[in-house]
């Protein structure tokens, strides 16, 4: 990677943190002491995985944040290890497919009542679950976890309904938690994340993006905060134009995006262009949802606010364009039907 | 500028049709087809954004 920064003048700080942001003196304070001073700042700090209470040194239990997580698990799955994956969001339902896809011995515990429901709604997430249970994955759904169990190394997963999965191997995807602490009592506004203005803008000469930032997306009127690569990309150009927009005096311009992401799962390729809600109505516009190869677009007040796909990546991508025109949702099914 | 996919990794994921489908469109039958291999100068900057987005380092950009 040195050559894509090569010639832009950037010193790297590395293996040091920020613990602390001045704002009247314009300073951030580094974990050695150092004191850096900046005419703009980015916060761009991410989000940390959210673990299971009482699982601090308990072998074989594994978020998937690094390339040793995923060697691990890899590792534990071919040898003939049975898998436990808590939480069945996008870690968790991927992780699931992949180890399922290598022969793998899973079992998928999720406290909602189908997979990827919190980004999906109820109804398409059941088309994900029957995906899952058709390639042999033991789905616990509606169900929480009560404990892990294990004399140092996890042998045992206990359900909230008191039942009991054996697993030499656990991957928890309960989503994650902004990092934020060290801007705690910088005046910074914090709300699960850093309140951003629409712009992107924290304050002046602070901008922030990426999964640590929560802005008001007026093309949805919700302030949201959004974990998908697309979106940190989108977002970190949208917060560099905002900060140069401000050293040339010019008023910053509204963030609004369609967020996307995608999800591959066995050989499905799941794909959403919006922002659903659960009581969003659905219709399915193209393709069957039996077959497996459908797009489904999600209304609310009238507007389309979500395209879902699975394997038909051009629909997601067209509908994306055509939501952020403001798509209508009478119109939109008016064109499929003709289509 | 010349525009080469290499269609083995290429998993249609669309990305590059939604910044420059000028250039990129995924049809229908769910694979990638390039419009023009040869894209005018105009293009480039959207054409080297969507080859270093595409999540699989698929695209190319020769000369």
């Amino acid at each position: 990677m040195a050559a894509a920064d090569e010639g832009l003048g950037l010193t790297w700080e590395r293996g040091v943190a920020a613990v602390g942001l001045d704002l009247a003196r314009r300073t951030v304070a580094l974990a050695d002491g150092r004191q850096l001073p900046f005419d703009g700042l980015v916060i761009a700090t991410g989000a940390r995985a959210r673990t299971l209470p009482g699982t601090d040194g308990l072998a074989g239990v594994h978020a998937l944040r690094t390339l040793d997580d995923a060697l691990a698990v890899r590792a534990a799955v071919e040898a003939g290890g049975r898998l436990v994956v808590v939480g069945a969001g996008f870690i968790g339902a991927e992780v699931a497919a992949s180890c399922r896809s290598r022969g793998g011995d899973v079992a998928m515990v999720e406290p909602l009542p189908a997979p990827l429901a919190r980004v999906l709604g109820a109804p398409m997430g059941q088309v994900v679950a029957d995906l899952h249970r058709d390639h042999g994955v033991e789905l616990h759904l509606g169900v929480g976890v009560e404990r892990l169990e294990g004399d140092g190394h996890v042998e045992r997963v206990v359900l909230a309904d008191g039942q009991v999965l054996d697993a030499e191997v656990v991957v928890v995807g309960i989503g994650v938690i902004p990092n934020t602490e060290w801007l705690e009592g910088s005046g910074v506004e914090l709300a699960d994340g850093v309140v951003c203005d629409e712009t992107t803008l924290v304050a002046p000469g602070v901008v922030a993006c990426g999964d640590v930032a929560r802005w008001p997306n007026r093309l949805y009127d919700e302030v949201m905060r959004v974990e998908h690569w697309e979106h940190a990309l989108d977002m970190a150009a949208h917060a560099a134009r905002r900060l140069l927009a401000q050293d040339r005096g010019e008023p910053g311009e509204a963030f609004a995006p369609v967020p996307f992401f995608w999800s591959d799962q066995y050989d499905r390729k799941i794909q959403l262009a919006g922002r659903v809600r659960p009581d969003d109505e659905v219709a399915v516009v193209a393709g069957s949802l039996d077959e497996r190869r459908f797009c489904a677009l999600y209304g609310r007040d009238g507007r389309v606010v979500g395209a879902l796909t699975m394997n038909m990546p051009a629909k997601v991508i067209r509908y994306r364009r055509q939501i952020a025109e403001g798509l209508g949702w009478d119109d939109a099914l008016a064109a499929a039907a003709g289509s | 500028m010349r525009v080469v996919v290499d269609f083995d990794l290429c998993e249609s994921n669309a990305v590059c049709m939604g910044i420059a489908p000028e250039v990129f469109e995924v049809r229908d039958d769910d694979f990638l087809y390039v419009l023009q291999e040869e894209p005018d100068e105009g293009l480039r900057p959207k054409v080297e954004e969507a080859a270093a987005r595409c999540p699989k380092q698929a695209i190319a950009i020769e000369g």
